[in-house]
């Protein structure tokens, strides 16, 4: 999957599944901050990222993704290494 | 002691989705019940079930709190909406006043059954996601409800069996008269669904009279055969009086007795004794006899030991005073945990209307529920008190006596 596929899968499920607002959906938004999400929701997260990547997000590594563009570079940076 | 009145109502059950809607049911004497082909296929023994249509929340309530409601969380967010509506209270007045929750429930079956098996599947409890601890705890309702309405006071679920919802009552008209809180969000719940009852049906507890689904729930009557399983959710504030009057509440009733006893007998099978010392505790907490009660909403499931035992109470607390006796369940089926509750609601709506609901499906009396007043066709009928009696497997039982407010 290349990078613009990435982008926009999360985008589209963070429309649709966590119900952000479109317009809020940028590379620089903070996750809490600016999309509203909190630590439970990065639990759900975590199952997305599993189902439509095959990825499994670690702890330790999920404290540093602060923006959507950490998420979108985080993921693209796992699947380059699979 | 403080005074403890009703001061707001609301119901979501298999006869209707609103206090309007639920009288009307009442009134004409229309049943809930139809028989799931699903629950045939899974391998039920009884396909029969209260009808209930999921409430739609998306655009209500937020995707976090969705995310945390099981299916019977939703149905009491409906009951409740109804009944802070009817009792003039608005999310300000919650934010500046403090609000407790009692609600009885006894289970929240899918998501136990759908987080094991998403972990024997994975090997890996990450896949679970959020919400299906929140939505499988036994007080999910109480949890999600105090989150969503910002409650501050007390807020715990009472679990009781088929008695859950009376008992929340009476626990919170204890709470309110002794002054540890001045309102109180109080009810019963109860899920709907393909897994939460097979292990009653295990033990052949359902009517078999699948071919006519709306007569299969015949409490009292010489033919019955087991009860119906059904469900939602019913709401009722309790406010203490001179808190309602402060305010200017509307006053449906007045809650004025609670009586409870356990049997210490069986597991399933209900005594005779134990409803007696309830329904005897409740007229003595009342201050009333046995000759002033106008209606009893009786307990009776339509399960052939349950009914007849409740019969041989009733007429023996109450005897030659014969007060006029119908089983809503006739109606709506078996709403468990819930019912305690609904019919509450069910009667106050009787109460508000001067009608009594009838027994629907009474055709024949047994040996025992022939010495009872019991209607068969609705009657016009000003109701100054009534009791409502709910039991439950391990002999719990729960009385209420509720008058209207004078």
């Amino acid at each position: 999957m290349d990078r613009d596929n990435i982008i926009k899968t999360i985008n589209g499920l963070l429309i649709e599944e966590f119900e952000i607002d479109e317009s809020a959906i940028k590379p620089d938004a903070r996750l809490k901050d600016d999309l509203g999400l909190e630590s439970l929701d990065f639990v759900d997260i975590a199952v997305i990222v599993q189902k439509e990547f095959g990825l499994t997000l670690k702890g330790e590594e999920m404290t540093s993704i602060r923006t959507l563009q950490n998420l979108y570079d985080y993921i693209f940076n796992c699947i380059q290494k699979k | 002691m403080n005074r403890v009145v009703i001061t707001g109502i609301g119901i979501y059950s298999s006869i209707g989705k609103s206090l309007e809607e639920v009288k009307n049911s009442l009134y004409q004497g229309k049943s809930g019940i139809i028989l799931d082909p699903e629950r045939k296929s899974f391998g039920f023994q009884s396909g029969l079930t209260g009808k209930l249509e999921r409430p739609q929340l998306k655009g209500i309530l937020d995707r976090r709190s969705r995310v945390c409601m099981p299916q019977h969380a939703e149905f009491a967010y409906m009951s409740t909406i109804e009944a802070l509506k009817t009792g003039a209270i608005t999310p300000e007045y919650l934010e500046q006043n403090e609000m407790g929750i009692l609600f009885g429930n006894d289970s929240s079956t899918p998501a136990v059954i759908e987080c094991v098996d998403i972990i024997r599947q994975t090997k890996d409890t990450s896949m679970v996601g959020s919400g299906s601890v929140f939505q499988s705890m036994n007080s999910s309702v109480t949890m999600n409800l105090s989150v969503i309405f910002h409650l501050r006071g007390v807020n715990f679920t009472v679990s009781g069996a088929c008695a859950s919802g009376s008992h929340a009552i009476g626990i919170g008209y204890f709470m309110i008269r002794h002054g540890y809180q001045n309102m109180i969000i109080c009810g019963g719940s109860q899920e709907v669904n393909l897994f939460c009852v097979g292990s009653f049906d295990a033990l052949g507890a359902f009517s078999k009279m699948e071919s006519a689904p709306e007569k299969a729930s015949k409490p009292f009557d010489k033919k019955r055969d087991g009860l119906v399983p059904s469900g939602g959710a019913a709401t009722v504030i309790l406010e203490d009086l001179d808190h309602a009057i402060k305010r200017g509440a509307p006053i449906f009733a007045e809650v004025i007795g609670y009586g409870f006893s356990s049997d210490g007998v069986h597991i399933s099978v209900p005594d005779v004794n134990g409803p007696i010392r309830a329904v005897s505790m409740a007229l003595k907490d009342a201050g009333v006899g046995p000759e002033k009660i106008d209606y009893i909403n009786a307990h009776a499931t339509s399960t052939p030991i349950g009914d007849q035992n409740e019969a041989k109470a009733i007429d023996s607390v109450f005897g030659k005073y014969k007060p006029v006796i119908s089983s809503t369940k006739s109606m709506t089926g078996h709403e468990m945990w819930m019912a305690g509750a609904s019919e509450v609601v069910y009667s106050i709506l009787m109460m508000q209307n001067s009608f009594i609901a009838p027994n629907i499906n009474f055709e024949e009396p047994d040996e025992f529920t022939g010495k009872l007043n019991i209607v068969t066709k609705t009657i016009s009928k000003d109701i100054d008190i009534f009791l409502s009696n709910s039991f439950g497997f391990g002999g719990t039982n729960s009385c209420l006596i509720i008058k209207k407010f004078h």
